[in-house]
């Protein structure tokens, strides 16, 4: 089968600009969870976020300001890094060959609290031309796909935070499919009053004020996730076809991957993400001893992280493989903060080294062998990332150098 | 006939629809041949401060489709849709109990979401609007199930018991078509042997009949709301809203012939492609969807010849219908003259992202049934549009195949087709 790799990363994450910004912070173990700033959180259940805050105008032309919730925005910014640090230019390729697949969780919703309140309070004349599509799943893929001439395959997928790798898998077929070049991943989030309280409700968000303990997957005293805002695009292409281009260079390749889907609760089957894993290997024709690291969920929820800590000793045993939760230092990205695993996977492959997670100062698993505070310099060959959704959802993704 | 892709196949097995009118395939299939149309003045809200105050509403009663107080308390009303026509697909295709769950997957579409529960949620958390820091007291427990869409993947899952892939697909109003192409995909990729799939909207809300008002993309013809959608039709101002879901179980072939299913086609080839042109706007050239129908006859191995009938996006916009006329005079060259060409939007309205599978299933039956679905309301032609549009009354003819298309916002330009179980390939 066509062999599919990385050769473009696009970052924006909350403790980094960019991809060498967001892997010095990363490397260096620095955070970028802090009081939620965006409005007053006093009167919600939750306090800390990831926010990435930045001066559109500087980066985005004028016209597309009016129409683009924040997360578009930097969804645009990431889109423009990967292709330039791919050196590709769709606009000037060959009609149809480029396309985009992006993961979406719940669409533009600070845009969209904006119109609501138009619509409620003022009337519907006063509803924005834009919201019609400033909101919807898709937006980010139409947006990226407008501004570059990419005219190949579009898509979204929605599967909570899940599916930022099920949109990397299925750009991964549209290139094994004959399309030259696909764009995508996730860059999402959303920091606003209306959000954040249907973000709370999920249950699953930390109510700790102190951004150093709300966030502490694996940990004794885990509280929840923090939600933050940002994530990664990737292009991918077959070598070959980035050769004929000039790009020689890569990361590495999506090697393996699967989805799978948790039973109903009480239905006393075996949740999904065990097969996940191994049906992600099997794909890759890879073993659990061929993994190098593994990039945990985490997801702060303490049945959760046991949940998985578990899988993970069963799969490749105790202490069998070392594992990293670099999102310590982001928060949750909704679909994002799968894609910018991947990307902070493929960095690790490329620098031999393997990032921390930070503030766990009580490991809560024995069996797991996490890696904290400092970065560990490794021979790696392959890297896990896993990533779950709200509701049952298991992704999978394997990447090898 | 083969397959892009290999050996795996895949086939149509169950139909379950909730479409504008009754619930369920046969009323739906009854109101399409009848070339009768739904729509009507919304009925749900105060439509009078609104520019269009038309659409095409399904009369469902929850209860009276086996929901629970429980359910219709908690699942928005696209939710709600998408489990009952869920249901009738499964009942019809009588693949429960015979499918292994980790071989059985879920990709649901929507445009919208819970769209009318998060317009109405926010209304009483805003307190109308008054609020920017919207009121947790008064937020009702299920609201992160109204922001994540993928909850309604979560309770189709649970309803076929599905432990493979799961997921939505979201692509606005191409939704339908893109979401059984993925779920194919799956089957043929062998993730899975079963996958239910299918879309849903229930979005007939204030906050979208504004959306579409400040574009304009909606018909004004509120004095004539039964004949309001006119797809093809020279006096043609917009669409008219529409809500529904359908939902199939698409088959691995092998896997439905063991069990002797009742097959209803084969779905052969699908593509999608971008205009890379504007979010709302349409380029007149239809260059892409006219790439879309081409590779995706490619994949199925046919020819322009072989459609035997053209089940189009149809909106009733100015644009749309002239777009899509010269994509198919560019695509089908003049075949595109001679094949049937309908819009069942004339009757349903336009659901946004789960209108497209409601045109699945209106392809699937016509092939069933030996009837192309006519575009009512179309007495006026439009010169620009010079096709055989089926105006009016239905046809009774074999149908072999069919083409299904569509259109949104985006940029995104799909298109879909299905064989007969007849169908021996060109």
């Amino acid at each position: 089968m066509t062999e599919v790799v990385v050769t473009g990363v696009g970052v924006v994450a909350p403790n980094g600009w960019g991809v060498e910004e967001y892997w010095a912070a990363t490397l260096a173990g620095r955070s970028g969870l802090g009081p939620l700033t965006r409005f007053d959180s006093s009167g919600y259940r939750a306090h800390v976020a990831g926010e990435v805050n930045f001066t559109p105008e500087d980066h985005l032309p004028g016209r597309l300001l009016p129409q683009t919730d924040h997360m578009t925005r930097l969804a645009l910014v990431a889109a423009a890094e990967a292709l330039a640090d791919a050196g590709a230019d769709p606009a000037v390729m060959p009609d149809f060959s480029a396309g985009v697949v992006t993961a979406a969780s719940a669409g533009g919703f600070e845009f969209g609290q904006k119109e609501l309140r138009a619509l409620w309070s003022k009337g519907p004349a006063y509803v924005s031309a834009y919201q019609a599509f400033a909101w919807f799943y898709p937006v980010n893929t139409g947006q990226i796909s407008i501004r570059h001439g990419m005219r190949g395959p579009g898509s979204a997928l929605v599967a909570e935070q899940a599916g930022g790798l099920d949109a990397l898998a299925k750009a991964r077929r549209h290139v094994r499919e004959g399309t030259a070049l696909m764009l995508a991943g996730a860059v999402d989030g959303s920091l606003c009053p209306w959000s954040w309280l249907c973000l709370t409700r999920s249950g699953t968000v930390s109510p700790r004020r102190d951004p150093r303990r709300a966030f502490l997957p694996f940990d004794a005293d885990a509280s929840g996730g923090v939600p933050g805002e940002g994530g990664a695009l990737l292009v991918l292409e077959a070598p070959e076809r980035a050769a004929e281009r000039g790009q020689h260079r890569h990361y590495g390749r999506i090697a393996g991957y699967a989805a799978t889907f948790d039973p109903r609760p009480g239905s006393g089957r075996p949740p999904g993400l065990r097969r996940a894993i191994d049906t992600a290997l099997a794909d890759a024709g890879l073993g659990p001893s061929d993994i190098d690291v593994v990039f945990a969920d985490a997801s702060g929820v303490a049945e959760q992280d046991r949940a998985e800590a578990e899988v993970l000793s069963a799969v490749f045993g105790p202490r069998g493989v070392p594992v990293t939760a670099p999102k310590t230092m982001t928060g949750r990205l909704l679909a994002g903060g799968a894609p910018l695993d991947v990307a902070a996977a493929l960095l690790a492959l490329r620098d031999a080294v393997i990032p921390p997670s930070v503030h766990i100062a009580q490991p809560a698993h024995r069996d797991l062998d996490l890696v904290r505070d400092r970065p560990r310099p490794a021979r790696l060959t392959s890297a896990l990332v896993l990533a779950r959704g709200h509701g049952g959802f298991n992704s999978a993704l394997v990447l090898t150098r | 006939m083969a397959v892009d892709n290999g050996r795996r196949r895949v086939v149509v097995t169950g139909i379950g629809v909730v479409a504008p009118g009754e619930a369920g395939t046969k009323a739906f299939w009854d109101l399409l041949t009848a070339g009768r149309s739904a729509t009507r003045t919304i009925s749900t809200f105060d439509p009078t401060p609104f520019r269009s105050r038309v659409a095409a509403e399904c009369d469902f009663d929850p209860e009276a489709s086996g929901l629970t107080q429980r359910q219709i308390r908690q699942w928005d009303r696209t939710a709600q849709f998408a489990v009952v026509a869920a249901r009738e697909a499964l009942a019809d295709s009588g693949v429960s109990g015979v499918n292994d769950p980790v071989r059985t997957g879920v990709m649901a579409g929507t445009a919208c979401g819970m769209t009318i529960s998060l317009d109405r949620e926010f209304a009483v958390v805003s307190d109308e609007g008054r609020k920017h820091l919207v009121d947790d007291a008064h937020g009702v427990p299920y609201l992160y199930d109204y922001f994540v869409p993928s909850s309604m993947a979560t309770e189709l899952a649970w309803l076929v018991e599905a432990e493979g892939p799961v997921g939505v697909v979201s692509t606005g109003c191409t939704s339908g078509i893109d979401v059984i192409a993925h779920a194919c995909d799956l089957i043929r990729d062998d993730a899975a042997d079963v996958m239910l799939a299918g879309a849903s909207d229930a979005a007939i809300s204030p906050i979208t009949v504004a959306c579409f008002d400040a574009i304009k993309a909606t018909t004004p013809r509120n004095d004539e709301p039964e004949s309001a959608s006119r797809p093809f039709d020279l006096t043609r101002n917009g669409f008219a809203l529409g809500e529904g879901a359908a939902m199939f179980v698409l088959e691995e072939r092998e896997h439905a012939r063991r069990r002797g299913a009742h097959i209803y086609a084969e779905v052969t080839g699908y593509a999608g492609r971008c205009n890379a042109y504007s979010m709302t706007g349409l380029r007149v050239d239809g260059n892409e969807m006219a790439e879309a129908i081409r590779v995706a006859l490619d994949r199925s191995r046919m020819n322009p010849e072989d459609v035997g009938y053209v089940n189009a996006h149809g909106s009733a916009t100015k644009q749309n219908d002239r777009h899509e006329t010269a994509a198919f005079k560019k695509s089908l060259g003049d075949h595109a003259y001679r094949v049937p060409v309908s819009s069942i939007k004339s009757m349903i309205g336009h659901s946004l992202g789960a209108v497209c599978a409601l045109e699945f299933a209106a392809s699937a039956l016509a092939i069933e049934h030996s009837v192309v679905p006519p575009t009512a309301n179309l007495h006026v032609p439009d010169p620009e549009c010079d096709l055989d549009y089926v105006p009016l009354t239905a046809r009774e003819q074999r149908v072999p195949t069919v083409l299904s298309v569509a259109s949104g916002f985006g940029g995104f330009q799909s298109a879909i087709v299905l064989a007969g179980p007849e169908w021996s390939g060109a």
